[in-house]
């Protein structure tokens, strides 16, 4: 007869020692199949990272976007009122910074201030000359600056942060537009915004005023208000139903059909509106995908508790259905920051529109290849930073919950 | 510690009168009559569908009865929504399944109704929050999230939070049917040392163990209606009715 005789020693882990050779055999090479597979993937990243490279460094003429740097990134914005962008650049790099100190203390976010954001903005040294070097490096250090501070006195700068960030928009619309004929801060109209400077706007403003809008449209489709819920059904679903190159079209040609003469909005701000319009329908339905997330006992709780309404949802429901659906939000803002482009084709020059613009000019005939590389990478850099971003974000809230 | 020193005589605190509910066409509530004096604890059970956590969800109007009056601390139930909302002050919940709310901290989750509802300083709600936890005997957990916490400790923050709005009533949803065997007691104890209190306590339940220790009165619930109210000592020893000793000897068998 056996008895079982209690392990009294708690035993670690089996450790198991990976090398390379050993990883690579059991990956690459585990059987005949896998060999060929792997050669023949091999063979193919070669050939496609050679002939890329090749084609970057020996066949491609990037004279058309060496040349107009400057235009793909602010448009025909005049140079001398580019100290107004710098001096929303510094404010960004700064806020930017102390939001990383103070909310989210991963020393690894510091590497990410240190190193990408130079080599973003290093598009910008070619355009604008030997100074940039001065304004990039400034940016950078305030960016660092910030972030210590921030670390060191989170308490002290939490509030002063958010002050900032809330004035930033206003600044920025104060900034870029200017009043006023002539002076300090002469008035930039509209039709020389362009470029990245243009794109930028339209999905930071669209972003920003899509996503109240389309919470409330979310928690009006809930709404036990008949009114309310039809016509935020209404509204969703018609403008679902509506691509947003109509919306466009119908804001800057059709619009002012039906506004009294003499009344004229500027068109930057129809295509915006048209924007928010768009997003914030798509907006209400990812919303209420995370509202319907929420069990029915944190609803009963926020009763019982004697919290109103409005308090019941501030508190409680909104905060964990947003947190539900950051993934689902921030794949819509990649796409309406990309979907910007659209509004080239109603005659803005945002970054595809200044693209279609130096391709039209008969020194660059043929460059289409280098153009729509270079405008994809700049695509491509912010949609992987908001990539990036809302990981991080995920984590920093994921802390410690559920 | 159970009736012989409360005085159980005088004005109710809650009245029920004839209440009435339906799901649709299932009538749920036939015409419950029921009232609770100040300190009293009443247990409520019966078999599952009976109506019993309907019941005491319509004390704080989760849900809505649609016959006959609900009177808590001299204020009727009504559509009145001020009405509700000054009943909700005064009467707290625990729920079966806690609850809480997972993306705070479990001192937030105590300090939110009295900062919002009762609009005390932070400081105070915190210190209140504070003595509750060590009461409820967890006070090193406050700053921790509640899926940190075991399911006995998550219930007991519940507890915590309800008692943090200094209500005068206390209901309880089958406070432990969600925990492992093991955790049930941790919770029984902070009740019992709650109904020692002098706290009006309405616990819907299984735990007779409980029910015979502090309950001063007893109902068991069939079918929507209150088919045998009592004592502890009335009920499970001279049970009147037939459903009743059924129901008894099968949840006492084991």
């Amino acid at each position: 007869m056996t008895t079982l005789t209690p392990t009294k020693e708690i035993l670690p882990p089996p450790t198991e020692r990976i090398t390379i050779l050993g990883w690579m055999k059991k990956n690459l090479f585990g059987s005949i199949g896998d060999t060929i597979l792997t050669f023949a993937a091999g063979a193919f990243l070669v050939w496609l990272v050679y002939s890329i490279g090749h084609w970057i460094f020996f066949s491609a003429q990037w004279a058309a976007v060496t040349d107009n740097v400057h235009l793909f990134m602010k448009g025909q914005y005049p140079g001398s009122e580019d100290w107004r962008l710098w001096l929303l650049l510094y404010l960004l790099g700064l806020v930017v910074g102390l939001s990383w100190g103070i909310f989210l203390k991963r020393a690894e976010t510091v590497g990410w201030v240190l190193l990408i954001v130079p080599i973003v903005l290093a598009v910008w040294i070619w355009s604008l000359g030997r100074q940039s070097w001065m304004n990039l490096l400034l940016i950078d250090v305030l960016a660092i600056v910030g972030y210590f501070l921030g670390k060191r006195y989170p308490k002290q700068l939490a509030r002063p942060t958010y002050i900032m960030i809330l004035l930033y928009m206003p600044l920025v619309i104060l900034l870029v537009r200017g009043f006023g004929e002539n002076g300090f801060l002469k008035l930039v109209t509209t039709n020389l915004w362009g470029g990245l400077l243009l794109s930028l706007l339209l999905a930071v403003f669209g972003i920003v005023f899509s996503f109240p809008f389309g919470v409330l449209l979310a928690l009006g489709r809930q709404s036990k208000l008949p009114a309310l819920k039809t016509l935020s059904v209404i509204y969703i679903e018609v403008i679902r139903g509506v691509p947003l190159i109509t919306l466009l079209f119908m804001g800057q040609l059709m619009l002012p059909f039906f506004l009294p003469s003499g009344i004229i909005i500027d068109r930057v701000i129809r295509a915006t509106v048209a924007i928010i319009m768009f997003a914030a329908a798509y907006m209400a339905e990812n919303v209420r995908g995370g509202l319907q997330s929420i069990p029915k006992g944190q609803y009963e709780a926020a009763d019982a508790l004697g919290l109103n309404g409005f308090q019941k949802m501030t508190f409680i429901i909104l905060p964990q259905a947003l947190r539900a659906v950051i993934p689902v939000l921030v794949g819509q803002f990649i796409g309406l920051f990309k979907d910007t482009s659209l509004v080239a084709l109603v005659g803005l020059l945002d970054l595809l529109g200044i693209a279609r613009g130096v391709l039209a000019n008969p020194n660059y005939i043929g460059r289409q290849l280098e153009v729509f590389a270079f405008i994809a990478l700049i695509y491509w850099v912010f949609s992987y930073g908001m990539s990036y971003g809302s990981r991080r974000l995920e984590i920093a809230l994921g802390v410690g919950e559920r | 510690m159970s009736n012989e020193n409360k005085n159980l005589s005088g004005d109710p605190i809650i009245k029920c009168q004839d209440v009435h509910k339906w799901y649709g066409n299932f009538h749920v509530l036939r015409g419950i009559n029921m009232d609770v004096q100040k300190g009293e604890v009443v247990v409520i059970f019966g078999p599952s569908g009976s109506g019993k956590s309907t019941f005491i969800r319509c004390i704080n109007r989760l849900e809505e009865h649609q016959k006959g009056h609900i009177i808590v601390d001299g204020i009727e139930l009504s559509h009145d929504v001020r009405n509700i909302a000054a009943i909700r002050k005064e009467v707290g919940m625990v729920f079966q399944q806690f609850n809480l709310f997972p993306h705070l901290t479990v001192m937030q989750n105590i300090t939110l109704g009295p900062i919002y509802v009762r609009k005390w300083d932070k400081q105070k709600a915190e210190e209140i929050a504070m003595q509750l936890l060590e009461r409820v005997g967890i006070p090193e957990q406050a700053h921790k999230y509640p899926g940190q916490l075991s399911g006995g400790q998550q219930q007991r923050v519940a507890i915590a939070r309800a008692l943090a709005m200094q209500p005068k009533i206390m209901l309880f949803d089958e406070p432990t049917s969600a925990l492992d065997p093991e955790m049930i007691k941790e919770v029984l104890e902070v009740m019992e040392e709650l109904a020692a209190s002098g706290m009006t306590m309405l616990v819907v339940t299984h735990e007779m163990g409980f029910a015979r220790a502090v309950a001063d009165t007893m109902y068991f619930f069939d079918e929507g209606q209150i088919v045998e109210s009592g004592t502890p000592e009335e009920v499970f020893l001279n049970p009147q009715e037939d459903r009743t000793k059924l129901f008894l000897s099968q949840i006492l068998q084991h």
